[in-house]
This record gives C-alpha cells, sequence and structure tokens, in this order.
C-alpha cells in the first residue's frame, strides 16, 4: 500500500501544473485525488499478465495507416491564427507574432 | 590533485522533412512569423497529431548511422512543462521507449581509438521561437513565432564517454557530419536545425564515482562548445579544489565572455511528468521496413574512406579528405569513372580545385568545374599534351569560363610541344648560342645544364614538354663519338 497523498504532494502538483489553490481547495483535492488514487490502487489488483500495456486507443479507420506521407498542406491565414490571441502583434508586414509578458529577465 | 573531466552530449537534429512532424505545415525555415502554423502545431483543442512517414525513416536512418538498435516498437510520449513557445504546455517526444538506443562512434584510429557510446536517438517536436529583444516593448513582452513549433527533431543522447573537450568537439563534428551526409540534417548552425547541449562533471582522476554534473546549453558551434567545456571544467576544478561543491544547475554559455552563467530556474521545473501520449499510436517499424530504410541508405563514410583508400591505394589522410563531405567523395569518383588518374585526382581535388571553391565561396556540388571537366583537364595533363603549369592556367580559365580544357588549349594555343625533332632542334639552336656554357658543363659544373634548360625553355616560350627536353639536352651534351 503506498504512501497517503498528503496536502504537500497537492501543493506541488499544482504549483507544476501552474494553478493557484486556496487553502480548502488544497483540503478539498487532497481528499478527492486520494480518493482516485483508492481506486487505481483497486484496479492494479486486477491480473494483466499478457495484456499489451494500452497507452493509447487510437487506432483510425480498419486497413487506415497509423502515419502520413510528407505531404505540405496549407497552414492559416494569418488572422485566423491570430484571433484569439490575448495579445499580438499585427503590424509586421507579413505574418504576425503572439506576444505574452516578457518570460525571463 | 589531478582531475578529469567527464562530459556527455545531447544532440538536437532537425530532420530534412517539407512538413512537421505532426502535421502539413511547412517545415521550412525563414517565413515570415506564424504563417506556418495550423490547430496541431498551435495545439489548438481537439487537433490531433498525425505522424509523418518520412521523419520516422531520417530518423531510422541516423539511428542505424550510429550503430543504434532501432525497436520494432517504440512509444511517444508528453513531456510537460510551461514556456510560452510551448503551445500545448507539452512537447510530444519519446521517453521510456525510445525509437533506437546502444549505439557507438569512434573518435580517431589505431591505438589511439577512442569509443563513444550512444545511448539514445528518439523522435519528438521542435518547440516555437520566442525572440526576447528587437521590439519597442521588448522590456516587457516577449514575442513568439510558432512556425517552428512541430518541426520533425532527433534527439541524439551520448554516454558520458568523453573526457576533453577537444573531443567532445570533435564528436559533435563528427555527428554533424554523419546527419549532413545521410541527407537527414542540413547542418546549419546558425539556424538552429543542429543543436549541442553537454552534461559535465569532473572527479579525481582515477575515481570510479561521478561528480556532480551540470548542463551547459547554447553551444551552437563546435569552437563554442569545446570554450564552454574548457570554461565550465575549469570552474568547477576550481570549486571542488576549495572545498565547495558543484551545484546541479543548468547554465548557459555566454560567447561574449567565454563563460558559462547560472540559469537556475525552481527545482520543480525539471518534473516533466512524461506519460504515454494518448492521440498517438505506438511507432512500429517492422523488420521488412527497417530492410527498406538500411538498403537506402548511402554508403557510410568511414566505410566509404576505407574502400577509396585501398581500391585507390590512397594515404589515410587523403582518403579522409576526399571523403570529408559525400559530394566530395562523389565527385572523386565521378571524375575517376570519367578517366581520372586517381592519384592526380585527389591531388587535384586537395589542391586547385579546393583553392577555386573557398576564393569563389562555392560548395564542391556547386563546382563551377564539374568531376568530368577535370577528368578532362587530367587526361590532357597525364597525356603530356599540356605541363603541369600550363594545367592550372587552363584550370582557372575554366572555374572562370565554364568552357571544357581541350576547347580552352586548342584556342589559346597552349599545347605543350612533344615533338622530338621539334625540341631537338630548339636544343641545337641553345647549345649554339651558348658554347661558353656547354663548355663550363663539361667541365664538370654541373649547374650550367639547368641554365641551358632555362634557355630551351625561354626558346619554347615554356611551352616544351620539359622531361622531353630534359632527356634530350643531356643526350646532345653527351660526348660525340
Amino acid at each position: 500500500m503506498p504512501a497517503q497523498l498528503t496536502s504537500d504532494d497537492v501543493v506541488r502538483i499544482a504549483a507544476l501544473a501552474n494553478v493557484t489553490l486556496d487553502p480548502r481547495e488544497i483540503a478539498l483535492f487532497t481528499r478527492q485525488i486520494g480518493e482516485l488514487l483508492a481506486y487505481v490502487e483497486q484496479l492494479q489488483q486486477v491480473d494483466t499478465a499478457g495484456v499489451p500495456p494500452t497507452a493509447s486507443v487510437r487506432r483510425g479507420a480498419a486497413g487506415a495507416s497509423a502515419d502520413r506521407p510528407d505531404e505540405v498542406r496549407p497552414s492559416l491565414e494569418i488572422a485566423d491564427t491570430l484571433a484569439n490571441a490575448p495579445d499580438a502583434d499585427r503590424s509586421q508586414m507579413e505574418g504576425g507574432f503572439f506576444r505574452v509578458p516578457r518570460v525571463i529577465g | 590533485m589531478s582531475f578529469e573531466a567527464v562530459i556527455g552530449l545531447e544532440i538536437h537534429a532537425h530532420l530534412r522533412t517539407a512538413s512537421k512532424i505532426f502535421c502539413g505545415c511547412s517545415a521550412s525555415f525563414g517565413a515570415p512569423p506564424n504563417t506556418q502554423v495550423c490547430p496541431v502545431c498551435l495545439g489548438l483543442p481537439g487537433a490531433l497529431p498525425v505522424l509523418n512517414r518520412a521523419a520516422v525513416d531520417a530518423a531510422v536512418q541516423a539511428a542505424l548511422a550510429l550503430s543504434c538498435s532501432v525497436h520494432e516498437t517504440s512509444v511517444f510520449a508528453r513531456k510537460n512543462y510551461f514556456y510560452p513557445d510551448l503551445p500545448k504546455g507539452y512537447q510530444i517526444s519519446q521517453y521510456e521507449r525510445p525509437l533506437a538506443t546502444g549505439g557507438v562512434v569512434e573518435l580517431g584510429a589505431g591505438a589511439a581509438a577512442r569509443r563513444i557510446g550512444i545511448t539514445r536517438v528518439h523522435l519528438e517536436e521542435d518547440a516555437g521561437k520566442s525572440l526576447h529583444a528587437g521590439f519597442a516593448d521588448s522590456d516587457r513582452k516577449t514575442y513568439v513565432d510558432y512556425n517552428r513549433s512541430g518541426v520533425p527533431l532527433i534527439e541524439i543522447v551520448t554516454e558520458p564517454d568523453l573526457r576533453s573537450p577537444a573531443d567532445a568537439a570533435e564528436l559533435f563534428a563528427r555527428l554533424r557530419a554523419i546527419l549532413v551526409w545521410l541527407g537527414v540534417n542540413d547542418g546549419n548552425m546558425e539556424e538552429g536545425s543542429l543543436r549541442c547541449d553537454a552534461n559535465v562533471s569532473v572527479r579525481p582522476a582515477g575515481a570510479p564515482a561521478l561528480g556532480t554534473k551540470t548542463e551547459v546549453k547554447n553551444l551552437n558551434s563546435f569552437r563554442f562548445l569545446q570554450k564552454a567545456l574548457e570554461h565550465e571544467i575549469a570552474r568547477q576544478i576550481e570549486l571542488v579544489s576549495a572545498g565547495r561543491r558543484v551545484v546541479q544547475e543548468t547554465r548557459l554559455f555566454d560567447a561574449a565572455s567565454g563563460r558559462t552563467i547560472s540559469m537556475r530556474s525552481k527545482e520543480e521545473a525539471h518534473d516533466y511528468r512524461y506519460f504515454p501520449e494518448p492521440d498517438l499510436p505506438p511507432l512500429v517499424v517492422d523488420a521488412a521496413r527497417l530492410e527498406r530504410i538500411r538498403e537506402a541508405m548511402p554508403e557510410l563514410p568511414d566505410a566509404r574512406r576505407a574502400r577509396l583508400a585501398e581500391r585507390y591505394a590512397l594515404s589515410e589522410h587523403d582518403a579522409a579528405q576526399l571523403t570529408q563531405s559525400r559530394a566530395a567523395a562523389d565527385y572523386f569518383e565521378e571524375a575517376i569513372a570519367a578517366g581520372a588518374p586517381a592519384k592526380l585526382a585527389g591531388h587535384w581535388m586537395m589542391g586547385e580545385l579546393a583553392r577555386a571553391l573557398k576564393e569563389a565561396g562555392d560548395d564542391i556540388a556547386a563546382s563551377r568545374v564539374g568531376a568530368r571537366a577535370l577528368a578532362e583537364l587530367l587526361a590532357l595533363l597525364d597525356a603530356g599534351t599540356i605541363s603541369g603549369s600550363m594545367a592550372k592556367t587552363v584550370f582557372a580559365t575554366m572555374y572562370a569560363s565554364g568552357r571544357p580544357a581541350g576547347e580552352i588549349v586548342a584556342a589559346e594555343g597552349l599545347a605543350q610541344i612533344d615533338d622530338e625533332r621539334q625540341i631537338v632542334a630548339l636544343v641545337a639552336e641553345a647549345l649554339a648560342l651558348h658554347a661558353d656554357a656547354v663548355a663550363q658543363y663539361r667541365g664538370g659544373k654541373a649547374g650550367a645544364f639547368g641554365f641551358l634548360v632555362g634557355q630551351v625553355m625561354k626558346a619554347a616560350r615554356g611551352k616544351a614538354n620539359p622531361a622531353r627536353v630534359n632527356a634530350l639536352l643531356r643526350k646532345a651534351l653527351e660526348p660525340g663519338p
């Protein structure tokens, strides 16, 4: 039986996921995630020897290949590309930039 | 106390495909910002990646060239972290089950050979590009261009088998040469299509345990790699010698100061929480496909160097020079196929041709004197129609004008005088004009012979075959019967 999930674990996971939690949420998610893990633990008791691991259920239509030939297809128009950007530089002669708060220095 | 450095490299190489790894956007460099993007490479909700077959073929070629085992099944994984150039919040890479593992590259030869292990070769997508400078509001804003997001990459990870910055630089150069030779990467480090990070630690010489390592980034030239490692090793030795400890961290090489600078970030930034990518099925490269890829591969640099050295009796140095690129080796063999003597072709490629290419800034693949044209010139030289010095003049004219050698020789009356009767007449004339020199020679002054050769050549305006002039002059000077 693995160690119990602690509120410290939740704080750390929240930091990795870039979300801010208040103390009430930390308590709530510690309990809820703990319950999920307990459920997974229950699943782990099923004997899966000889069953290949399923990382993906994506298979495509029968007979269709899982990959594609190396062919260039049209990209989006710049107006569509930047349409939902919270901030963008549209002043370029061609193309444009997404703009975000400065990330270094 | 003497120290030993332990170095391993991580090389990221763009694969030369037309489209990106998981979508049909163009993978070409230099387009206006954000004009080669779609819902897949922008990470828009609901978009699904579909693997580019050509990227897999290229990655498999690279893995085979590095003597790796290519695994029949490999699995894509999500590497999770937050950075604006990564629109999905994760990079699709490979982690627990990479495409290939367990390769080797050999540096040096004979007793001095060093075997450098290749830990793994895996496929992944590149991120976009963040621009932190050059805009009016760059003090507050970062600009992001996603054209590079989704360009196919292989990551090559070496074992920590390197012991010196010079070896690290040599390995990087070797890996670049192999990838360019295969045609899977363009080798362009300025445009970032080939990048290198290095892991380095130091330990007392002979110690079995490894010291704490740092990772040095931003090493986009062989020289920078070597300089950065030299600086970083010296820094670590100084720390350890002073009884302090090396902090495990990522450092950035600053080319201007020649130093490495800490780019400490929060510890959790290194917890990437990898998990299998549910949007992509496992990558299967079965035996038949592996064989097809292997068969389509060009002869590799080492094999070709060995073959050329043996077949054409080349020195190790010459064979290495002539196989510096696939284009050079092709040129050499094409010239020989067109009738050029091997030794002469090699000599001219490393001499006149190399000089002309360098001066014109041309690549050998785009040489203005092709392999067949050079072969024609060398045939004229080999047959004695023109002298060595004339051949150089003709070559220069060929390079400038693109005209064939035979035409230049005929048009400019450069053909060598090789006719025995003509040369005998020239010799007789010289002997008559310089009776004093003849007397000196016969009196034992050997130097007078060179003077007489010079006089004959002068009379022939440099066009007489020197070997024949020598022979006929010597014969004429022999005491008469």
